[in-house]
């Protein structure tokens, strides 16, 4: 091969080269995975990593669910690789849904639904964000302030512009649940709203039972389009049916939502890019022709789903043995985050810190919205090795009964001199 | 005025108790909808409960053409039905093919109870991604010496292509790509939906039933400067039809004089001659010029891992310093389509690239596929001589890779899947896959019958 061309056309060829990316700069660093990387730069022995959303074990380690396990055995070597067979889709399809509709959902019985494999949350998400586009390129969607900054990214690259709603009271530390209400009903007809069904990410605030038949009934007014993206169903309350409670409430009132899915987090699927996109229709028709066009956006951004963990969610959820472990296993995860949220709060009042701190366990789901400043997380990083997102968002998972007390101590350390107006940074990665 | 919400507090309400308050609640607020100024519309109390889908409008999506083919052949009882349509590797005995090396590696990650439970980055697996550099640029290869490529891992071709095509609207000054007439049906609709303008030039010469290497220089030539270019790194899909070494050094000189940029699709790597590194010899010449360029490739076909998503992106820039600025960028196409990439299929192809033993056996399974299709083609070139088929057959053996580009119209394809039961692409496109010895002689009847008897 090197005979076709001598050093002097070489030459000549890299002078005429440009270079064409010298123009390029450098990105700005993922809010949340940067956290991940400054903490493995770090050599302390006492670091502690807040960041990420993945549930860890009281050691800190990741956890394989026993379920997925079992799973995992039945299926190595067994099938071929290629693309995922029909059946097994529409089987974990259906019975992805199930776990948001209902086991005995009317819609999923008579198929008024379109439903498609997606990669993980952000995958349906994004793909949401495409067909929206697609078919309502007039639109934009209302996105909680704050929110979980990826979803900013995706419908900015989907070309949705995106609107905030008001979401969390600073002062209150609660649900700013007037401000919410009056922006569902000062947005134009027929907006698209993005909700949090449960474990709202990053606040831990969810509204109310309550609060939620008010916000179907004044987004029903308006005719507005309720996304809900359920990424933590399980992790609030323990029980997966009790954390669905929004989205059937939207459902009795008629309304003909859309949900995104992720497995990340609830079977501990997170590197295999599991979850599912569902869109509620008017009758099986309209699903199958909504699917055919989620499908053709999909297949231009990366063909298919990797049938792996497709398998394995089909594996568990089919599999009454398995789906019962399965859901013993969500509880178990879920009550170590509990005890360490009680743990943390009591330690943080053992100290007679000046703060109130009963949030904690208010809060719900994976995280604490902690109130620290971006100074105050960036000294505990600095002074503590202890990481978390700039808006002071904590991760309880990356909490162990092997750390709680010197988070504590360095929490108390960093806000001992704080009043209770702490500024909360929202919305970061906007 | 609305009356206040007031459910009674430790009651569940049955649906049937808030289907009726939410229509009361219906008729009471169309009655104040004239004080709401942003109400324009007020729900009818007689209207239906559940409002139109805001997706009603939605049309059917036209079925993939090539993915519809299966579907036909699926639907179809005869016995001698044959499935000529995707490109997928079947055995002597027509069923899909696990690699023993594929289901070793496998079962290495079943046991290893040590690996990654996590996210992986949003570049993908490391090892993944210097291992693939290496297939297809080559172990010794002074760019990936002077870290100046950056490899990302991405779902399959598809993936790659779709996050190089982001990369380049977002971040190239030119916005067309040019791709060769015919290509892959897919690729189009990549790079449209990635925001790119695109263009063809000209490839396949039906006459000779070969490249049209005439009009391919004439249309890069004229091209505007910058432009991107699709490239087949090997084994063009649909016709089978790849430039020779020196083809390719022409090409590689007008399009450097252009500065015209390459964009390689490698999906066969290792399954158009039976050798990993003389199917890379296009893309390793142009990197081998010092000069930056763009490729994709996919381990769905070389190594059957066609459902677990498993490819990379390689961008080879001039600088180091430009390839890590360009990584990060890449991370922000990434991240806001799925965050990161699924590790299964990687950790496989990492298990074996990186294991000597392994990647020999692969070696020798891959070697064998390609024997195997290399054999079906001289098979059913015989078998059409042996018919006296009018007509110059032989660019049936001609022709590299999977694919063969009969030159059958989409009259005789018609015929031939109503009469014979063959299953392929309108385009005359058959892919050799899925022939067997058993299955020759009745595709050569086929063929036969819809050159003597249709026009």
């Amino acid at each position: 091969m090197r005979r076709f061309f001598t050093s002097t056309a070489r030459r000549r060829c890299s002078t005429k080269n440009i270079a064409w990316w010298d123009h390029v700069l450098p990105a700005p660093k993922d809010p949340i995975f940067c956290v991940t990387e400054a903490f493995h730069a770090d050599s302390s022995p006492n670091k502690i990593n807040l960041g990420v959303g993945a549930y860890r074990d009281d050691e800190g380690r990741p956890v394989v669910l026993q379920c997925v396990r079992e799973a995992e055995a039945r299926i190595a070597g067994s099938r071929f690789l290629e693309s995922n067979s029909a059946a097994v889709s529409s089987k974990m399809v259906e019975e992805s849904v199930k776990l948001v509709f209902g086991q005995d959902s009317d819609v999923v019985n008579e198929g008024r639904f379109a439903g498609v494999q997606a990669l993980s949350g952000t995958g349906a998400c994004r793909l949401f964000a495409e067909f929206q586009r697609r078919f309502h390129p007039e639109s934009r969607i209302y996105l909680p302030d704050p929110t979980w900054s990826n979803h900013h990214n995706i419908w900015r690259d989907a070309q949705v512009p995106a609107k905030n709603y008001h979401y969390y009271h600073p002062d209150s530390k609660g649900l700013n649940f007037s401000a919410l209400i009056d922006d569902i009903k000062n947005a134009p007809d027929g907006s698209f709203f993005l909700l949090h069904p449960c474990a709202h990410n990053p606040t831990g605030v969810d509204p109310t039972e309550d609060q939620w038949k008010e916000i179907s009934y004044q987004c029903k007014v308006k005719n507005h389009f309720p996304f809900f993206d359920m990424a933590y169903q399980g992790f609030a309350s323990g029980d997966l049916e009790k954390d669905a409670q929004a989205i059937r409430i939207f459902l009795e009132d008629g309304h003909l939502i859309g949900c995104a899915q992720s497995f990340a987090k609830n079977m501990g699927l997170y590197e295999h890019r599991v979850g599912c996109l569902s869109i509620l229709c008017n009758d099986s028709k309209q699903g199958a022709a909504v699917r055919s066009q989620l499908q053709q956006i999909a297949s231009a951004m990366y063909g298919s789903p990797p049938v792996h963990g497709v398998l394995l969610v089909s594996t568990i959820l089919s599999n009454p043995d398995m789906k019962s472990l399965w859901i013993e296993e969500v509880k178990m995860m879920l009550y170590r985050i509990q005890k360490m949220r009680t743990t943390l709060q009591e330690s943080l009042e053992n100290l007679d810190s000046p703060l109130n701190w009963e949030n904690i366990t208010k809060q719900v789901g994976l995280f604490f919205f902690s109130g620290l400043t971006p100074n105050q997380v960036e000294q505990l990083a600095r002074e503590f090795h202890i990481y978390m997102t700039r808006d002071g968002r904590i991760s309880m998972s990356g909490v162990t009964t092997g750390n709680v007390n010197y988070l504590a101590n360095a929490i108390h350390e960093v806000t001992r001199s704080s009043k209770e107006e702490t500024k909360i940074l929202c919305n970061i990665g906007a | 005025m609305r009356p206040e919400l007031t459910l009674p507090t430790g009651q569940a309400s049955s649906p049937t108790d808030r289907r009726l308050n939410a229509l009361l609640r219906h008729l009471s607020s169309s009655s104040s909808s004239a004080m709401d100024t942003n109400n324009s519309i007020s729900p009818s109390p007689t209207s239906a409960f559940q409002h139109d889908s805001v997706f009603s409008h939605v049309v059917q999506a036209p079925e993939d053409p090539i993915l519809g083919v299966t579907v036909a052949y699926n639907k179809d009882p005869s016995p001698v039905k044959l499935n000529l349509g995707v490109g997928a590797y079947r055995t002597e005995e027509g069923k899909p093919l696990v690699l023993n090396v594929v289901r070793k590696a496998e079962q290495q990650l079943v046991n290893d109870r040590a690996r990654v439970k996590e996210y992986l980055p949003i570049i993908g697996l490391a090892e993944f991604n210097k291992l693939s550099a290496k297939l297809i640029f080559g172990a010794d290869s002074p760019a990936i010496q002077e870290n100046r490529i950056t490899t990302v891992q991405c779902l399959s071709g598809t993936g790659s292509l779709r996050v190089g095509a982001e990369f380049l609207a977002k971040h190239y000054h030119q916005r067309t790509i040019y791709i060769p007439l015919p290509t892959w049906g897919n690729h189009p609709k990549v790079f449209t939906l990635a925001g790119l303008s695109v263009k063809t030039y000209r490839y396949y010469d039906p006459a000779t039933r070969g490249l049209n290497f005439q009009g391919l220089l004439e249309d890069l030539g004229s091209a505007p400067a910058g432009a991107i270019v699709l490239l087949h790194a090997c084994a063009h899909n649909p016709t089978g039809v790849d430039p020779t070494l020196q083809q390719w050094e022409q090409i590689r000189q007008l399009m450097r004089s252009k500065k015209l940029l390459p964009f390689f699709d490698s999906a066969y790597q290792g399954f158009a001659s039976g050798s990993l590194d003389a199917d890379a010899q296009s893309v390793r010449m142009f990197v081998a010029d010092g000069g930056e360029c763009l490729a994709a490739q996919s381990y769905a076909k070389n190594m059957g891992l066609y459902g677990e998503r498993v490819g990379a992106l390689s961008i080879v820039c001039k600088t180091a310093d430009v390839a890590g600025k360009v990584e990060s960028q890449l991370k922000l196409v990434i991240r806001p389509m799925y965050s990161n990439p699924p590790i299964h299929g990687a950790s496989i192809v990492a298990a074996i690239l990186r294991d000597r033993n392994l990647y020999s056996e692969w070696t020798i399974e891959l070697k064998a596929m390609a024997d195997r299709i290399i054999s079906m083609r001289h098979q059913l070139y015989d078998a059409l001589r042996a018919r006296g088929t009018p007509g110059d057959w032989s660019h049936i053996i001609k022709q590299i890779g999977m694919f063969t580009f009969t030159g059958l119209n989409s009259k005789q394809v018609t015929f031939m899947t109503k009469e014979y039961h063959i299953y392929m692409t309108s385009d005359g496109r058959i892919s050799m896959a899925g022939l067997s010895s058993k299955t020759v002689p009745h595709l050569a009847d086929a063929i036969h019958a819809a050159v003597t008897r249709v026009v």
